[in-house]
């Protein structure tokens, strides 16, 4: 199991340098030049602007560009927020407790949707609970995200005004209240991802069900004669999750960007809103930082969906 | 006609005398096992409305998108304005019929790139073995890992200007949806073509190819290529739901289509901040993007079952 870590470790490294690689490339290609207003300005003489460049080491080599930058990011130092004036790494750090809470929940309501009714519509494959889960699942994951928000603020905010439309960070109500108002609100954003994400999943749920409920341990645990009940739940769920919980980290890349338009249609003050807030303000440092943590969260979502991939099935890891 | 081989073993269903006097196509079985998915017909009849309402709707409903009438602002379906008005007063079915035009054009251009991308990497990889097939399919692997949305975002927001300049506001923004879509969207199909070379290359017809002295081209692109289009066919049209989806994503966070291009996304965008007073506004081009993405897959789904000959229906 160590060496198996170890070698998955090996293999997340590159593709994290390969992802740094892309980023880099997409930035350095644009077009742009930061000391461009410099140029347009006649009181500035041309020999300060080269000084400027040689200071900053834009005229050094693109390897050497790189690696500075590169080390950099690694180290946390992100630069500084043209717009609200504060070091990245605060801000970021700010908005990521949000963003998780949104995204942890919305993923536990995608699973205790997922996995009860993918189980049971694949106990009774193409039995009218399957094909009513089926084309729901379908429904679910075809809404698109910025849609379906619409339509829960369009009902639940405007037509019977049962819940808040916008996020509030700084909520002044104390004790039970307070708990209650975070609960109403996070209602609406963890509903629409969870929705989507539920629908894929109960697919791979019943798939990856109905590929174990056929197998000769399942006829041997039936023949020993364990009630129907203990064969599904100890025997078969057991097994079909394994290739469930992969998926589950494997797909976080898209769930983290559904995240970032929930989270623009709610106002949730997270890391998505602060990606898109920058962009309409042209706040590059924060933009570039953003997307490198979630560059880093996939690597480190795939390298997780691995090792426990290996945990869950020792055939994988003794390979 | 080597490169006629059916691509769908026809399931041998009829007896052969049967067989003898009615010959089967592989794309008459197909579609006999297309009509019994009754959800995926009901897909292609709503995809066809669409696409007919979206190419002949502008000559049937003609009213131009931009004559502005504050008179007639923020105004429910009625019968002079079907789908209403919006906040300049202009004609909300005259707007979603071009802009549906826009959408679906994206859908159908990025998916282009994605598959002829996607088939290219695959049939490289699949027919050299080794080093190349690596390198390639890590390409593949690292491109699968990238986090997607907030990179379409970054390359969006840093191209778009200049862009602009080269090819025009409107080209431009097209230009660069439909690229960075398609350019995010071709690592399945790159792997599944390869799945498809890998095993067909070592298949008995192929090797008779080979016999007859069939160059490496030949051998892919009459025997080789045709065979492994099933699932890149049924990956395509998904793709089509998922570039759509893309584009209103973008319109819809005001990073795609400019207002004077009422794409479906770009319609929402301008809806949203309207919704207490016009709903309509946001349900018509919501309901359409809804209604086209769900009829793709649904019509891909039927369109996997019947070009798959192993799956007995």
């Amino acid at each position: 199991m160590g060496k198996y870590v170890l070698r998955r470790l090996l293999i997340a490294i590159p593709s994290l340098i390969g992802i740094s690689i892309v980023l880099f490339t997409v930035v350095a290609l644009a077009p742009g030049d930061p000391f461009e207003e410099l140029a347009t300005n006649p009181n500035i003489p041309a020999e300060v602007r080269a000084n400027l460049r040689l200071k900053f080491g834009l005229d050094d080599p693109v390897a050497v560009r790189y690696v500075r930058w590169f080390t950099s990011m690694l180290q946390g130092d992100w630069g500084f927020s043209f717009v609200s004036r504060v070091d990245v790494d605060t801000l970021i750090l700010q908005r990521i407790p949000v963003t998780l809470l949104v995204i942890g929940s919305s993923q536990l309501l995608a699973l205790l949707i997922a996995l009860p009714v993918g189980v049971y519509a694949a106990t009774r494959p193409y039995s009218v609970f399957d094909q009513i889960a089926n084309t729901l699942a379908f429904i679910g994951f075809s809404l698109p995200t910025f849609f379906t928000g619409i339509l829960l603020i369009l009902v639940f905010s405007i037509w019977l005004d049962w819940l808040p439309f916008v996020y509030r960070a700084d909520i002044a109500s104390t004790g039970w209240r307070w708990v209650w108002d975070h609960f109403k609100q996070a209602i609406m954003p963890v509903a629409v991802l969870g929705l989507a994400q539920g629908g894929s999943w109960t697919r791979y749920v019943r798939a990856a069900v109905l590929d174990v409920i056929r197998l000769d341990y399942v006829t041997t645990a039936r023949s020993k004669g364990l009630s129907e009940r203990v064969v599904v739940v100890k025997h078969v769920v057991r097994n079909a999750l394994i290739p469930v919980a992969t998926l589950v980290f494997l797909q976080m890349p898209a769930i983290f960007g559904g995240a970032i338009i929930t989270e623009q249609i709610f106002r949730v003050p997270g890391i998505g809103s602060l990606l898109i807030s920058a962009i309409l303000a042209n706040d590059t440092p924060v933009i570039i930082a953003v997307t490198f943590v979630l560059s880093c969260l996939v690597v480190l979502c795939n390298f997780t969906a691995d090792v426990i991939y290996g945990w869950l099935d020792p055939r994988i890891s003794y390979r | 006609m080597a490169g006629s081989i059916p691509a769908f073993p026809t399931a041998n269903a009829l007896s052969d005398a049967a067989a003898r006097a009615l010959p089967v196509t592989p794309g008459a079985e197909a579609w006999r096992r297309f009509r019994r998915h009754r959800l995926a017909l009901a897909g292609a009849v709503i995809l066809g409305i669409l696409v007919f309402g979206v190419l002949f709707g502008p000559w049937l409903w003609p009213v131009p998108i931009n004559e502005i009438d504050f008179g007639a602002k923020l105004k429910t379906p009625s019968w002079q304005h079907p789908f209403g008005t919006d906040d300049l007063g202009q004609d909300l079915l005259a707007r979603m019929l071009y802009g549906g035009r826009i959408s679906l054009a994206v859908g159908v251009a990025a998916m282009l790139i994605a598959v002829i991308v996607g088939t290219f990497v695959g049939a490289v990889a699949g027919m050299s073995r080794g080093r190349v097939d690596i390198a390639l399919m890590w390409i593949t692997d690292l491109f699968l890992s990238l986090p997607q949305i907030p990179l379409l975002l970054l390359i969006i927001y840093l191209f778009r200007d200049s862009l602009k300049v080269w090819v025009g506001p409107e080209a431009g923004v097209f230009v660069l949806v439909v690229a960075v879509v398609g350019g995010f969207r071709w690592m399945p199909v790159a792997r599944l073509v390869r799945a498809q070379f890998l095993s067909l290359r070592e298949k008995e017809f192929v090797e008779a190819a080979r016999a007859l002295g069939a160059t490496t081209s030949r051998q892919v692109v009459r025997h080789i290529l045709p065979n492994s289009l099933g699932p890149v066919i049924v990956a395509g049209t998904i793709d089509v739901a998922a570039a759509i989806i893309a584009e209103s994503t973008l319109s819809f966070l005001g990073l795609g289509f400019p207002p004077d291009i009422p794409s479906w996304g770009r319609l929402l965008f301008d809806a949203k901040d309207y919704l207490d007073i016009a709903p309509h506004w946001a349900l018509f081009p919501g309901g359409a993007i809804f209604l086209a993405v769900l009829s793709i897959s649904f019509f891909g789904d039927g369109l996997r079952d019947a070009l798959d000959p192993r799956k007995v229906m």
